[in-house]
């Protein structure tokens, strides 16, 4: 049994951490609410761009398709880009993502395929070491900056764009969160290069003009296509991130909680059995008399 | 008579309003769009979109990097990636 002085202790540093807990939680729910408002404003510039691209798409076909739209012509080499957090403290988003991203890796395999790895964020590197430290091929540190924006979404897809040119890759895929709400963020895997050639949405009648032709504006436009969709896994990564670490802090502030509560009661309970023994002492001397 | 136009970057809606013209910055050439212009698609190079709010008025001038310009039914729409107002 501990001590009174100990138990003291133990509240007190229980608290301290309550406190940490509570802060953390707040801060995340203000960061959501930027985030989610980012990931809103990014919107309508990705809908028009996949409007755009559908409509092209449908008319520029066959051989005279940019490679980043037709792909290579073979689908062995396949690579994984991984979204990560850079930092912890919420819940279990790395290791699902992880879990996804380690899945997909394992079918590819089992296919026959050949696998690697491109790593945003801090968090995804050491589990995914542990099992395929020879497949890591790069990694890209979005920790310097505080907000993930667009450039870094610029700098990561010209790395891939310029892999994919020089023949590292036949696919690639994204792995990163899709923002459901501060309870669920779902691990998903799309692909990203070759571009999956978009649904034709309308066929509308009016000839458009293009200028230069469509081919060289379909050119010009799968890298920004490519860009955007980074750009977007940056933005649910974070607004995943700020969720579940408001959800995993709330858990831990009321875990906390329920931890002060009991030990408060032990602390009580042994305080009146220390001054029950005293009074049968000090009764017990008394009728000694 | 009004033109419909949009500035829209990969962080933002910049623009959606209602002007009478604008000068967009098109790779083979600058090209101004009115009410009513032919659907056109085009890529633009850097350098700056005039608007013109009303007719006569002095140009409003935004720089933009990167990006292509569509005129439809519903008016003209700049997507680009940077923009400096």
């Amino acid at each position: 049994m501990a001590s009174l002085k100990e138990l003291k202790g133990r509240i007190n540093s229980v608290k301290s951490t309550q406190k940490i807990t509570k802060a953390k939680q707040m801060v995340a729910a203000a960061k959501l609410r930027k985030a989610q408002a980012a990931a809103e404003a990014a919107r309508p510039y990705a809908e028009r761009l996949s409007a755009v691209m559908a409509s092209l798409a449908g008319k520029v076909s066959g051989d005279s398709a940019p490679r980043l739209l037709a792909g290579t012509g073979s689908d062995q080499r396949h690579l994984l880009v991984v979204v990560n957090t850079d930092k912890g403290l919420c819940g279990g988003l790395n290791s699902n993502i992880v879990k996804e991203a380690k899945l997909q890796a394992k079918a590819l395999i089992a296919a026959g395929k050949d696998v690697s790895f491109y790593l945003v964020g801090k968090k995804g590197r050491a589990p995914i070491k542990r099992d395929y430290e020879s497949r890591i091929t790069q990694s890209f540190d979005t920790s310097t900056v505080r907000n993930p924006g667009f450039e870094e979404a610029e700098a990561i897809a010209a790395e891939l764009i310029a892999m994919f040119e020089a023949g590292k890759f036949d696919v690639a895929h994204l792995v990163y969160p899709t923002f459901k709400s501060a309870l669920a963020q779902d691990p998903t895997t799309v692909q990203l290069i070759p571009v999956p050639a978009p649904a034709v949405a309308d066929a509308s009648d009016a000839v458009v003009e293009y200028e230069p032709d469509e081919e060289a504006i379909l050119a010009e436009l799968l890298p920004r296509y490519v860009k955007t969709q980074v750009f977007g896994a940056l933005l649910e990564i974070s607004a995943s991130e700020q969720g579940a670490s408001m959800t995993a802090m709330d858990n831990a502030t009321r875990n906390a909680g329920d931890l002060i509560n009991k030990l408060t009661i032990i602390y009580n309970r042994q305080r009146q059995a220390a001054i029950t023994t005293e009074l049968i002492e000090i009764i017990a001397g008394a009728e000694a008399l | 008579m009004a033109l419909h136009f949009e500035l829209v970057t990969p962080e933002r809606q910049v623009r959606s309003e209602d002007v009478y013209m604008v000068v967009v910055p098109g790779t083979e050439g600058e090209f101004g769009v009115l009410e009513g212009h032919a659907p056109f698609m085009s890529t633009i190079r850097d350098g700056a979109v005039q608007v013109y709010r009303t007719e006569g008025a002095a140009a409003e001038e935004i720089q933009v990097r990167g990006g292509f310009a569509e005129v439809g039914e519903n008016g003209l729409t700049v997507l680009a990636e940077h923009v400096e107002a």
